[in-house]
């Protein structure tokens, strides 16, 4: 711990950027309830591991809440109905990863109540560690930042290790994106609570909650709900800098230390939970509310009405869209997730899923022209990378096609922030051929793991 | 004197370190059969594995011990496949022609984009935003990432990005259907001339409004087709090359030219009730 204060330098870590941050647009908008839609897709792979097997068949009919879809080996999660219906498919549809995956359809009950008659799970003060996992996972909570990381493996502390210091993560360095923000005002009850079950298992000597400073009435209200409790709780505000809210990035700027290359956090005795995760936990033990339900941000200048919107999982984008007042004629593109980060659509017509925190509709005025030059050399992306690889010399290689190289040089480190692409002076697509090359050096050995 | 002593000290040296070769020469020497070379010299130096041996000198090996016959390779011509039989008095052991095939005949002439890519300029990197432009999940994104993986340039890009196999060139190597995002190359005897040039899994109407000439599943290939030869697996026509299929007739009531007749003389063949397409220029953009 270096300094704590709102007034004097803030903690942060070395290199990354500042994108202009576009978060009046939606930041004061409290979180509004979508109302329930006629259908929903339900993907069975929405988090990283081996996809959910579905426990229910065509026809069956579903309560909201209850399991649909059971998890398929250890990394893999739960999936429940977020509304009361019945399942008229089970089939391939599509993902916003633009693949065809398979999906569990559900028509909903129009004359239903939608009320959530499931009760809560056991209070996790009487359970053991083992059942606490196991109930994670079956309450399918993932990640809720965006890489959709089942929380269950992450909260399995092996045997021998210790975590010295647990993580909120609230600094949303993502332009635009306002659901964690909005998540820490209206639900920083919910949040510390989930923070205290966490700790409960954990047993972490500190706990810090990291938030942006460009959040002060989150600090505000999240100070004012730690002081005077029992938990070893800090409110760490950091600069407003990206990808301040990358979980290694976090650990650097909080602890000072930095996490080894192909290592984890949980190797220098941090636990990061995200807080759309951590409240998550808390509604599944309180409340018995598994994971059917998210906060997106529908934001940008081609949307209406931007808006914090608590969405059921597996409603149709564009019925969310709709319900933000749509999307106007000027709309150049859409995005799912930030502008850094997300994942570029070409249809509105597939479904959220958990790891989603965001639709944003562009203009011509943010879309950066695409052309690209030469390289000039001049090392802004060396000066923008927050692990301090070699992008310059990454983005060569991956125009070579020489995989094996990029992968000496560090690429499986890559977290593809985005912050080279951004600088670049020469508009080239540094981390979208990160991407194909790490996609290439996966699939290479899983090809040398067969045999 | 002194350059007398060097001369000799460094000649004896010569000699003992000379001796000491030619010694460890008769004492550690490995018989390799002759052959090998010989076959290996007379093979195509392409390595590129398509007999299944990591290269041209294995493969050499394995033909000189008896292990594979000259027919395995089918990047050569069928003189030089006959001159290894020859030299090494075995049969020829021919095969089978086998090529690449595309499973996609939609072209920008008749496939509907619902997005522009923009960006690095290769299939996988398309692949991975989305799933490129194409309104069609599972179609050619016409980059050419087989284009460039083909060692042998048996893929040519048409004026409508669709890749074109030469059949003539093609020898199997299976480099195409690795760099394929989409899948959409496999390997196939050459003689399995009917062919479904489709894998939209989708059915009806949606398909035609992404491409015109996708599968729609009506399912008549499968009615026409003799004695089960062709099935309707989830919304797609699946030939049993197991079983005669030597006949034309399950492709003339496809109304769109998804599956096909690969003719040697005529090239792709389709029905007669297919719809002809006529479109030279781009079909353009489409938004839902």
């Amino acid at each position: 711990m270096q300094s704590t204060t709102l007034t004097g330098p803030l903690l942060t870590f070395r290199h990354g950027i500042h994108p202009e941050e576009y978060k009046e647009l939606s930041s004061h908008r409290p979180i509004e309830r979508m109302p329930f839609v006629e259908e929903y897709i339900l993907p069975l792979s929405q988090h990283i591991g081996a996809p959910a097997r579905p426990v229910v068949r065509e026809g069956q009919r579903v309560r909201r809440g209850e399991l649909i879809a059971e998890p398929a080996g250890f990394v893999s999660v739960g999936l429940h109905a977020p509304v009361d219906g019945t399942v008229t498919a089970i089939g391939l549809f599509g993902h916003p990863n633009g693949q065809m995956s398979p999906a569990i359809r559900i028509k909903a009950d129009r004359f239903s109540s939608q009320r959530l008659t499931l009760a809560p799970p056991i209070p996790p003060e009487q359970i053991s560690a083992a059942d606490f996992i196991a109930a994670v996972q079956r309450a399918g909570l993932v990640g809720l930042g965006g890489a959709a990381f089942p929380a269950h493996v992450k909260f399995s502390i092996p045997e021998g290790r210790h975590i010295r210091c647990l993580m909120v993560n609230g600094c949303e360095c993502e332009p635009f994106l306002t659901c964690d923000h909005r998540l820490m005002l209206e639900y920083a009850d919910e949040l510390m609570d989930g923070v205290g079950i966490l700790q409960h298992f954990i047993r972490a000597e500190k706990i810090y909650i990291g938030i942006e400073a460009n959040k002060p009435d989150a600090i505000a209200v999240l100070r004012e709900k730690a002081g005077g409790g029992a938990l070893p709780i800090e409110v760490v505000p950091l600069q407003v800098k990206y990808p301040q809210g990358a979980e290694k990035m976090m650990i650097t700027a909080i602890l000072g230390e930095e996490v080894p290359g192909g290592k984890l956090p949980l190797d220098v005795g941090v636990l990061v939970s995200n807080v759309g995760t951590t409240v998550a936990l808390s509604q599944y033990f309180r409340q018995g509310l598994p994971l059917i339900e998210r906060v997106l941000t529908v934001t940008g200048p081609a949307v209406r009405r931007p808006a914090n919107v608590l969405v059921p999982l597996g409603a149709p984008m564009r019925a969310v869209t709709d319900f933000c007042g749509g999307i106007s004629d000027e709309a150049a593109r859409i995005l799912l997730g930030g502008p850094m980060m997300g994942v570029v659509q070409k249809s509105l017509d597939v479904p959220v899923v958990k790891g989603i925190s965001g639709i944003l509709a562009l203009t011509d005025a943010e879309v950066r022209d695409f052309s690209t030059y030469n390289c000039i050399r001049c090392g802004r992306c060396l000066e923008a990378c927050p692990l301090f690889l070699n992008p310059a010399r990454l983005g060569l290689l991956a125009r070579k096609g020489l995989w094996e190289e990029m992968e000496a040089y560090n690429v499986l480190d890559c977290f593809e922030c985005g912050s080279c692409s951004f600088v670049c002076p020469s508009g080239i697509p540094l981390v979208q051929s990160f991407r194909v090359g790490k996609a290439m050096i996966r699939e290479q050995k899983a090809r040398e793991r067969q045999g | 004197m002194t350059i007398i002593i060097a001369l000799v000290a460094l000649g004896s040296l010569t000699l003992l370190l000379a001796l000491m070769l030619i010694l460890a020469n008769k004492k550690l020497y490995v018989y390799e059969d002759p052959r090998i070379d010989i076959v290996e010299d007379l093979l195509p130096h392409a390595n590129c594995g398509a007999c299944g041996f990591p290269g041209c000198r294995p493969f050499a090996e394995a033909l000189v011990s008896g292990r594979a016959l000259p027919g395995k390779c089918t990047v050569s011509t069928d003189a030089g496949r006959q001159k290894i039989a020859d030299y090494l008095g075995v049969a020829l052991g021919a095969e089978e022609k086998i090529v690449a095939r595309l499973a996609c005949a939609g072209g920008i002439n008749v496939a509907l984009n619902r997005a522009r890519y923009q960006g690095v300029k290769t299939c996988q990197a398309a692949s991975l935003v989305s799933g490129g432009g194409k309104g069609c999940f599972w179609g050619c994104l016409g980059f050419g990432d087989c284009e460039v993986a083909c060692d042998f340039d048996a893929i040519t890009m048409n004026p409508f990005s669709l890749p074109v196999v030469d059949v003539d060139k093609c020898t199997a190597c299976g480099d195409c259907v690795e760099a394929c995002p989409k899948e959409l190359f496999s390997l196939q005897p050459i003689s399995n001339r009917l062919w479904v040039a489709c894998k939209n899994l989708d059915a009806g109407d949606e398909v035609l409004e992404d491409c015109q000439v996708g599968c729609t599943a009506c399912g008549k290939c499968a009615m026409d087709a003799p004695g089960g030869l062709i099935s309707m697996i989830n919304n797609l026509p699946v030939v049993d090359y197991s079983k005669n299929h030597n006949t034309q007739a399950p492709i003339q009531r496809c109304p769109t030219g998804a599956i096909v007749w690969l003719d040697d003389e005529e090239g792709v063949v389709k029905g007669r009730e297919s719809k002809k397409i006529i479109r030279k220029g781009e079909r353009g953009m489409g938004f839902s």
